[in-house]
């Protein structure tokens, strides 16, 4: 069998037009509904997850004001916050919302390679959501353990949600498992073997690369989680010790010995690092198109930046224990991690680099799009650099569990990938719907968050200098935390109101695009990648009519001299036009 | 290379890159194949999580560790025999593998009939390596190990093992359905509708090997150590 039958062997791409509205919107192959369908699950339980944080922060800034939230819910509100944005938000929506609807039109594809397994994915995924928003109605409420759910303290006694709440957490966190290997295994499959004709790897737009990279971490780090959930759920229901040391609880002897709670954390953070770079790599990717697109220049140092994706990708396995310093570890190992966690920052400032270079003497173009890109380097730096202190065993020994980290964490993984989101359903909207957008009110949405998230976080480094520590449900009278830090939470609590307020502006622009917005150019940005040269817009099933588009250069041709245009889609055949660079090398 | 898109030719690392990076795909497989390659994959990361675990939680308790050559023994002929039940495991779960093997040979020769035959016999033997597991754990159980406890000394000794000898049992009982539907499909000439192509025996022969291949890993790390 030669290489050129498999190659050109298209019986596995047949597809049949779905004619009904079940066919068609509900039960869908197609890879874009199923974006659609991802991304819409994901922004309604991010929104639960954004009313939670709204509740910690009323408690935060006026403790004591609102009889409705007790220390029980302030812990149940801080565990679901931090599992659905990091997981059943951002993971999703990156991968399941634009891994799917972005993987297939940007390498020339019909559609993912296995589309049943594709449409499965996304009802596995919406059965692990239901399982999740169980939990907050069953009897105990949901799991209040902290988003980590180490043990011992999340299956004793004494932590709220300790029967069925942490449970269905940890059911529902495998069955989102199953989905999302489900989705990542189509994923990969469609970006290695299923590209157009001349799409090669290095010839894909940075998107893709983020995506394909996180995909892959994903594959790998899932597991750790998995296994960690099974083992928990066996250690609550059938009273094994596999986390669970000899302990006394309230007085009694409940039964275990001999388990290891360090073996979860271990399993955990194992899952967990990569996890932080499963959702910024596909927000590097996506940011890095973004950029070169608005800014009318091709990206700078594309090469470079395929290869620090992949580095962050690998160099994510190997960092995990820094999670875990206060845990205590052997010096050693406290050493290797610290070494390997600022190994780091080597390719990830090359990106930020390329991206300011990207700009520089750019034709810059202040949409929208461009707006949350630009907010997203800014703050990806301060995240950044908050991130060096913490990596540093000695640093981060007095600054674990302060406010420090959670300005940290929510500066590099909350608030860059959602300003990403934000650039990127902007971006992509008019190809995604047809219609454009009110630009005023997106630059009002920009701005608003923006500086808002600034207000929120900024003062909480402070904070955490003053040893203000997280995860408190109210400080009380301690010596080393001046009055003031109480001023400066009510501050924290309003600007965070404020901003989630702003985000309605976000909803009421894109209802009234869907309702009133006028129709958009099939390619509004002037960009280069193959999604904007569709020949249905937006595309229709299949993507691409009849023939598949032929890929005849790399995606970032923008303003090459000698040309008419400022822009050479990748579609473009290289004696219509000049060839430009192919790869980022010379040529 | 069916089609050449770069017209430089580049040396070392960067020539290699290129090898992997100009085509339309980078593995000359079928889509099922790479696919089942890459949840392999992600499957040993799940299987190496378990063992990884079960040997930090042998290491942390202190409760004395049954010793395998008495607890997994078995009277044969009025003496206690160590290991025998296993090594006739591992024997039929091993010999599964060589029918699998001939399987996939017999699917890209296109003899369906054979193909049929042999996937069944991979499938009654993985089905019988089951039932004796089955065996296994109903005289473990009779013997009062539990997944909270065990006669013979550390907790965890039940725990680990119910939790990956079951998680793996499932693999082999999940591969067996998956065994015998291909089979099936293989004998009433399903595929020969799709362009008469048998890569799909190939694809589960991967899954079937992998599991015997975690076995050799479980078996070593419960039974040997």
């Amino acid at each position: 069998m030669s290489y050129v039958a498999i190659a050109d062997r298209d019986h596995e791409q047949e597809h049949h037009d779905p004619d009904t509205f079940i066919t068609k919107y509900i039960w869908s192959q197609d890879h874009k509904v199923i974006a659609i369908q991802y991304g819409l699950t994901a922004i309604f339980v991010g929104l639960i997850a954004l009313g939670l944080s709204a509740m910690m922060r009323l408690q935060l800034g006026f403790p004591d004001e609102f009889s409705f939230i007790n220390p029980e819910n302030y812990y149940q509100f801080i565990t679901m916050h931090g599992m659905i944005m990091v997981i059943y938000l951002l993971t999703a929506l990156f991968l399941g919302g634009f891994g799917n609807y972005l993987i297939p039109l940007m390498c020339g594809s019909r559609d993912m390679v296995f589309p049943f397994l594709n449409m499965l994915s996304y009802w596995v995924y919406l059965l692990s959501v239901i399982i999740l928003i169980a939990s907050f109605f069953v009897p105990g409420g949901s799991t209040g353990a902290g988003w980590t759910l180490y043990p011992p303290q999340a299956i004793m006694p004494g932590t709220p949600g300790v029967d069925l709440g942490i449970l269905l957490m940890l059911a529902s966190l495998a069955v989102f498992i199953v989905a999302f290997t489900m989705g990542g295994l189509n994923y990969v499959t469609t970006v290695l073997q299923a590209r157009c004709k001349g799409m090669t790897l290095m010839r894909m737009p940075l998107s893709v690369w983020g995506i394909f990279i996180a995909t892959i971490l994903g594959l790998l780090a899932f597991p750790a989680l998995l296994v960690s959930a099974i083992m928990m759920i066996f250690d609550k229901t059938l009273m094994t010790s596999f986390f669970m040391p000899a302990i006394s609880s309230m007085g009694a002897d409940p039964g275990y010995t001999g388990g290891s709670p360090i073996l979860f954390q271990h399993l955990f953070w194992f899952f967990g690092h990569p996890e932080v770079y499963i959702v910024a790599l596909p927000a590097f990717g996506i940011v890095s198109d973004l950029l070169s697109t608005h800014a009318r220049k091709n990206i700078f140092g594309y090469r470079m930046m395929v290869w620090a994706i992949i580095a962050i990708g690998g160099l994510s396995f190997i960092v995990w224990a820094h999670h875990m310093y206060v845990s205590g570890m052997n010096p050693y190992f406290g050493f290797f991690f610290a070494t390997t966690t600022l190994i780091i920052a080597v390719p990830t400032a090359i990106k930020v680099y390329n991206w300011v270079l990207t700009l520089w003497e750019g034709n810059i173009h202040l949409r929208v799009p461009m707006l949350f890109s630009i907010g997203f380097v800014f703050t990806f730096i301060h995240g950044g650099l908050t991130g060096l202190f913490l990596g540093n065993v000695t640093i981060d020994l007095p600054l674990s569990d302060t406010y420090f980290v959670v300005a940290h964490f929510h500066m590099v993984m909350g608030v860059s990938p959602v300003l990403v989101v934000f650039g990127a359903i902007y971006h992509w909207w008019p190809k995604i719907t047809g219609k454009m957008y009110n630009e005023t009110l997106g630059k009002w949405h920009f701005w608003m968050t923006f500086l808002g998230t600034y207000a929120i976080y900024l003062p909480m480094h402070y904070l955490g200098f003053q040893g203000v520590p997280r995860r408190y449900f109210s400080m009380g009278n301690t010596e080393f935390m001046p009055d003031s830090a109480q001023d400066l939470n009510a501050f924290i609590t309003i600007s965070a109101l404020f901003v989630a307020a702003t985000q309605l502006l976000f909803f009421i622009n894109i209802i009234w695009s869907l309702m009133r917005g006028p129709k958009s150019d099939p390619n509004p940005w002037d960009a280069t990648t193959l999604e904007w040269q569709t020949p249905d817009h937006p595309p229709k099933h299949g993507n691409w009519g009849h023939h598949l588009p032929e890929c005849h250069r790399w995606a970032y041709d923008y303003s090459v001299p000698g040309y008419e245009d400022d822009f050479i889609p990748q579609n473009v055949p290289a004696d219509k036009a000049p060839a430009g660079r192919d790869h980022g090398g010379e040529h | 290379m069916s089609e050449a898109v770069l017209d430089n030719e580049a040396q070392g690392t960067d020539g290699l890159v290129e090898d992997w990076s100009r085509d339309k795909q980078v593995f000359g497989v079928p889509w099922g194949k790479a696919m089942m390659w890459i949840f392999l994959l992600s499957d040993t990361f799940i299987f190496s999580c378990f063992l990884v675990g079960y040997m930090m939680v042998r290491i942390s308790t202190t409760d004395p560790w049954p010793n395998p050559s008495e607890v997994f023994a078995l009277e044969a002929f009025g003496y206690p025999v160590p290991l025998l039940l296993i090594a006739i495991m591992t024997f039929i779960l091993i010999t599964s593998s060589g029918t699998m093997a001939l399987a996939v040979n017999m699917g890209y020769r296109k003899d369906r009939n054979k193909t049929f035959w042999l996937m069944v016999a991979t499938a009654v033997l993985g089905a019988s390596f089951v039932g004796m597991q089955a065996f296994e754990w109903s005289k473990l159980i009779a013997e009062g190990v539990r997944p909270w406890e065990n006669p013979f000394g550390a907790a965890q000794f039940g725990s680990s093992f119910f939790m990956i000898t079951g998680f793996h049992g499932m693999h082999v009982s999940a591969g067996v359905i998956y065994l015998l539907v291909i089979a099936f499909r293989v004998k009433n000439g399903y595929y020969e509708k799709r362009g008469g192509n048998y890569e799909i025996v190939e694809v589960t022969g991967l899954y079937w090997h992998f599991v015997d291949l975690v076995w050799v890993f479980i078996f070593a790390f419960f039974y040997l150590w």
